[in-house]
């Protein structure tokens, strides 16, 4: 089944330096497993090629039910050089949670997920 | 020993609601008052203002943030930390007792003034000594860009705030100390957690991230669930209440708009989060991974179980250098084509600025309303009923980029069609002062605390 990240998760992203955090949590406790295993270190990198310069980190927060991913290069610099309208990357959350991901439909009908409009 | 301290939040930044102070005194119990106003630009600002006139250099808002508190201060015995003394603690210091001598405060109000964070005056030794202060993204030796710091201050922890308490102070005045610490500071001070009490620290420390910027641990700014987030016009300014053992319950006042719930502090607990095993810090290095969060009743979170280690033998620095020049300009196009219109707008505005012979840096253009934030993930936007075209450029010659700001206007007349939006006039030329994070030994740093009266 196809799901849309924004159906499952909220975000808050920030800045240091030239690197934007975003920090992915699950809306429902049980659905962390989903974030877990399909929000992938690479599918991250993949779905901001373009976007950023550098590498993708990934950090789990199972206590929180998030994930952590900090993008590098993705600011034209960071702080006061930065040229962007998003200078302080404050809404690469919003463009992660754009992410779609399939699912095995066993899983999905098990974790209730809302299927992608 | 109190069984409970209760340290609430009324500034996230420089530039906060002016109000946030007074509503957190008068809206309930609080024992302390903390007041964040140093982002990393902001020091830089202030450096420019102490140029301009030595008494200057902090954060003036404070002054104001003081006396609208003030009767809290002197006969409830609330105590206010803040980082607003900026570049120039001692003269924050005087403001506020100039400011408040007439209220009745003369000789009742005791001023704890934190400096030893300024490494300005003392760089060329310092780098004489071999301290290199390597940017920590980039690890270039500071001395590519020396000749044009312009401020220099090492993020200073906790405990010259908790020694200005045990003085007496019902005021405290810092510099560049971290935003944490002015939270961490009082419960130390309250609780006597002792230097090596990692957990206790740690959680100090998560309770000062969680409040440091304000309203956006308690509504403000949240995504989840946004629209049912009542009455944001009140919105309630964060405050928690902590126990000895470190446990602590993040809550706001009663009859405030906001909320307070596990996804609302979330959300700010990863907020410009790094490495969630290590958050470093000069008391403690902490464990994001550790943190349990239960809802605990309405508008309150119960937060436990944080876990530190030992700190490292650094301190981070943050200095501020000038690096040339940028400006912004911007152009709205309307449907139809209005995607396409703004794309020729940036081609003819190339080539004419390449024509001119004017170098650059950087030249940056977006489409705002089409992929300006979320780039070609927003999909087709050919449709769009307007799109803003925003062109900035960067470099070292302010003449260059002054002349770039004559080029946005003709367009209207000689560019693509539809056009409109540009009654805001010819961009601004601004100085960038950009910011270079570093790292020192933190031998050298040498904190101190006056207490004034």
């Amino acid at each position: 089944m196809r799901i849309r990240l924004l159906d499952i998760a909220h975000a808050r992203s920030g800045d240091k330096g030239d690197t934007a955090n975003v920090g992915v949590i699950a809306l429902e406790p049980r659905w962390y497993e989903v974030l877990d295993q399909f929000v992938t270190r690479k599918r991250v990198a993949d779905h901001f090629e373009g976007m950023i310069e550098g590498d993708v980190e990934r950090y789990e927060l199972p206590n929180l039910n998030a994930l952590n991913f900090l993008l590098h290069g993705a600011l034209d610099g960071g702080g006061t050089l930065s040229l962007k309208t998003d200078a302080q990357g404050k809404v690469y959350s919003t463009a992660l949670l754009r992410m779609m991901i399939d699912v095995p439909d066993a899983d999905a009908m098990r974790l209730q997920l809302p299927a992608a409009k | 020993m109190k069984k409970v301290v209760r340290v609430a939040a009324g500034q996230g930044f420089w530039g906060d609601d002016l109000d946030a102070p007074r509503r957190q005194v008068d809206g309930g119990p609080i024992d302390y008052l903390m007041l964040d106003y140093l982002a990393e630009v902001t020091m830089s600002i202030l450096q420019k203002q102490k140029e301009r006139d030595s008494s200057l250099g902090y954060a003036r808002d404070f002054v104001g943030a003081v006396e609208s508190v003030l009767p809290a201060v002197l006969d409830r015995g609330v105590k206010v930390i803040a980082n607003a003394g900026g570049v120039n603690p001692p003269a924050c210091a005087a403001a506020v007792m100039s400011a408040t001598e007439k209220s009745g405060a003369r000789g009742r109000l005791r001023i704890g003034v934190v400096t030893g964070d300024d490494l300005l005056s003392g760089l060329d030794d310092l780098m004489s000594q071999g301290h290199a202060l390597a940017n920590m993204e980039t690890g270039e030796p500071l001395s590519t860009v020396l000749d044009r710091v312009l401020s220099a201050n090492a993020y200073i922890g906790s405990e010259p705030i908790v020694e200005a308490l045990k003085g007496g102070a019902n005021i405290v005045i810092t510099g560049r100390s971290t935003d944490t610490a002015l939270t961490m500071a009082p419960l130390r001070y309250e609780f006597d957690w002792a230097a090596k009490s990692w957990d206790q620290l740690a959680a100090g420390i998560v309770a000062g991230h969680i409040i440091e910027c304000g309203a956006q641990c308690s509504g403000g700014n949240c995504l989840y669930d946004w629209r049912s987030i009542p009455d944001l016009a009140n919105v309630g300014y964060p405050l928690v209440e902590v126990r000895a053992d470190g446990s602590f319950v993040v809550t706001k006042h009663p009859n405030t708009g906001g909320r307070v719930s596990v996804p609302t502090i979330t959300e700010q607990l990863v907020y410009e989060m790094g490495d969630p095993h290590s958050y470093i810090t000069p008391d403690v290095v902490a464990d994001f991974t550790t943190i349990r969060l239960a809802q605990d009743g309405e508008n309150r979170v119960l937060v436990s179980g944080i876990k530190g280690k030992p700190p490292t033998d650094k301190l981070k620095v943050s200095v501020a250098y000038r690096a040339g020049f940028k400006a912004v300009g911007t152009l709205v196009y309307a449907w139809p084509d209005a995607l396409e219109k703004a794309q020729l707008a940036d081609r003819v505005l190339r080539e004419r600025l390449d024509r001119l012979g004017l170098k650059f840096e950087q030249i940056l253009s977006e489409f705002v309303g089409a992929t300006a934030t979320h780039g070609s993930l927003a999909g087709d936007q050919r449709a769009a009923p307007e799109v803003q075209l925003r062109f900035g450029v960067r470099g070292p010659d302010r003449a260059a980029v002054e002349r770039f700001t004559r080029e946005i206007a003709p367009l209207v007349l000689n560019g693509p069609p539809s056009v409109t939006g540009f009654a805001g006039g010819r961009p601004k030329v601004e100085e960038i002062v950009a910011y270079w994070p570093a790292l020192i030994d933190k031998s050298v740093v040498k904190p101190r605390v006056d207490i004034i009266q």
